[in-house]
């Protein structure tokens, strides 16, 4: 006789998680706190000339932070940090400040031609390769949440790979499904796809309210969506599918899916 | 009459031509005049083969993601109040958008009932972690700069969150939805202090009937840019 599969579940104690959280932030405050971890090396860092009359540095990477030195025309600075769309740089003096990717743009390399930043933008919202992902919505009835990564083969053609998360009433469950997904006018701002997948599915039932065992079974699903360009690297995704779970029982179950969310996407 | 213009007409007409024949060359229409032959072929003065100048530039360093930890009390809806701890991750989308994912950990304590009724218990001792992770979409509203004395001032931001995400709690998982705001406090351009408050809500049953709770939660947290 088998001993029941069910005692050996180790990520269930309660003791191991805590632990295992408390690990994770003693690591993290160490790495804060670890000195001079941010200077390891003398770093070696980009230099352009100032071409406009004027660069403008402000004491934060952001609009809303005051502009507290000028470095003119014909000195260069060292780019040292960027963070979004903004550039942490030092002047010869020595003076350290924020400038915006719009006043960068407007410098020079140090054999004369202008800088040019990588920057996402809708060309790379159609021909990007990588892309990631989280949507939320209605599985049936119950909550889903859902984060996906994606690899296209080319601009209309990709590749998907889900984990789901179901929280219903009645149950709860796991969802994993891989799909293949076909943009028919990928170059649009609005870009409609359909998909095709298949997968397995989780599901415990809540032992409190149905008596109930916990099933793994097997689904395919058909579904189609749009994927709609937002600003950089961002874009916003609404879905919807048609889920056949394969049980074990005599009839096939049906699930109908509604998800929306937003998604990244990588060269 | 019409003698006349038979002679007429060829006169003015011969008179305009000529005008316009004699003109002509004032205005840059006349026979362009050809450069004279040079009496050397054109050889090379100067070789134009310049070296460009190879730049080899350094990538620059981004940082645009935030990863820490967090320590703060989490007030659970009936259950009490408790130390709660856990990480944060966050990707900076742009200056003012950003999307974070929280995971955090407390533990429930006794309920009214469960006190005054001296040992009866509505949940098992090892059903009292609660467990939560969130996945949250947040928006730095109001950056500025707070003064520390008199010489001193740190870049500070203001931020809204919300999302959702789920709650392990009771031998359940509930979905939730969370909201709140917090204060970025930059120590310096790659480390930052937080203060955050946050309302978690869920369903719960496990009083009898079903309804959403609030569980606040208060923490202090510290981050690092890479």
């Amino acid at each position: 006789m088998l001993e029941p599969s069910t005692t050996t579940i180790p990520s269930s104690s309660p003791s191991n998680q805590s632990a295992w959280l408390a690990c994770v932030v003693v690591i993290v405050a160490l790495q804060v706190f670890i000195p001079g971890h941010a200077e390891a090396a003398e770093k070696v860092h980009r230099k352009v000339a100032v071409a406009d009359p004027y660069l403008e540095m402000h004491t934060g990477a952001g609009r809303g932070y005051p502009i507290f030195h000028v470095v003119d025309r014909g000195e260069s600075v060292e780019i040292l940090m960027q963070r979004t769309t903004w550039y942490l740089v030092r002047a010869e003096n020595g003076t350290e400040g924020w400038v915006d990717q719009a006043q960068m743009e407007l410098t020079l390399r140090p054999d004369g031609s202008p800088v040019e930043f990588e920057e996402a933008d809708r060309e790379d919202f159609t021909d990007a390769r990588w892309e990631a992902g989280l949507l939320a919505g209605d599985f049936g009835g119950a909550n889903i949440i859902s984060l996906y990564g994606s690899y296209s083969i080319n601009p209309s053609v990709s590749l998907e790979l889900w984990g789901s998360q179901i929280l219903g009433n009645f149950s709860n469950g796991w969802l994993g499904s891989v799909n293949v997904v076909h943009e028919t006018w990928p170059d649009w701002r609005v870009s409609p796809f359909f998909t095709l997948g298949a997968g397995m599915i989780r599901t415990e039932p809540k032992s409190t309210i149905i008596q109930g065992e916990d099933r793994t079974d097997q689904v395919g699903h058909v579904g189609a969506g749009l994927r709609v360009y937002a600003t950089r690297r961002f874009l916003f995704r609404v879905e919807y599918k048609s889920y056949v779970v394969f049980t074990s029982r005599d009839d096939n179950e049906e699930v109908e899916e509604w998800k929306a969310g937003f998604a990244f996407f990588f060269r | 009459m019409e003698s006349r213009f038979r002679v007429l007409f060829p006169v003015v007409a011969a008179f305009a031509l000529s005008g316009c024949a004699a003109t002509k060359d004032l205005f840059g229409f006349g026979p362009e005049e050809a450069p004279p032959p040079s009496a050397e072929p054109p050889g090379q003065v100067i070789d134009p083969e310049v070296e460009r100048r190879e730049v080899s530039e350094p990538a620059i360093d981004r940082e645009d993601f935030e990863v820490g930890a967090f320590v703060g009390m989490m007030s659970l809806e009936d259950f009490g109040s408790d130390v709660v701890y856990g990480v944060r991750f966050a990707y900076h989308v742009t200056e003012g958008l950003f999307v974070e994912t929280t995971i955090g950990q407390t533990e429930a304590g006794l309920t009214s009932f469960e006190v005054l009724s001296g040992g009866a218990r509505i949940i098992e001792d090892d059903e009292r972690t609660f467990t939560y992770y969130n996945l949250n979409l947040g928006y730095n509203i109001l950056p500025g700069e707070i003064f520390v004395g008199e010489g001193r001032a740190y870049n500070a931001n203001l931020y809204l969150i919300a999302g959702l995400g789920s709650t392990r709690f009771a031998g359940d998982d509930r979905f939730t939805v969370n909201f709140g705001a917090g204060v970025r406090f930059l120590l310096t351009d790659s480390i930052a202090l937080h203060v955050d408050f946050r309302d978690h809500l869920y369903d719960s049953d496990l009083l009898g009937e079903e309804k959403t709770t609030h569980n606040f939660e208060g923490h202090l947290g510290v981050t690092v840019f890479f």
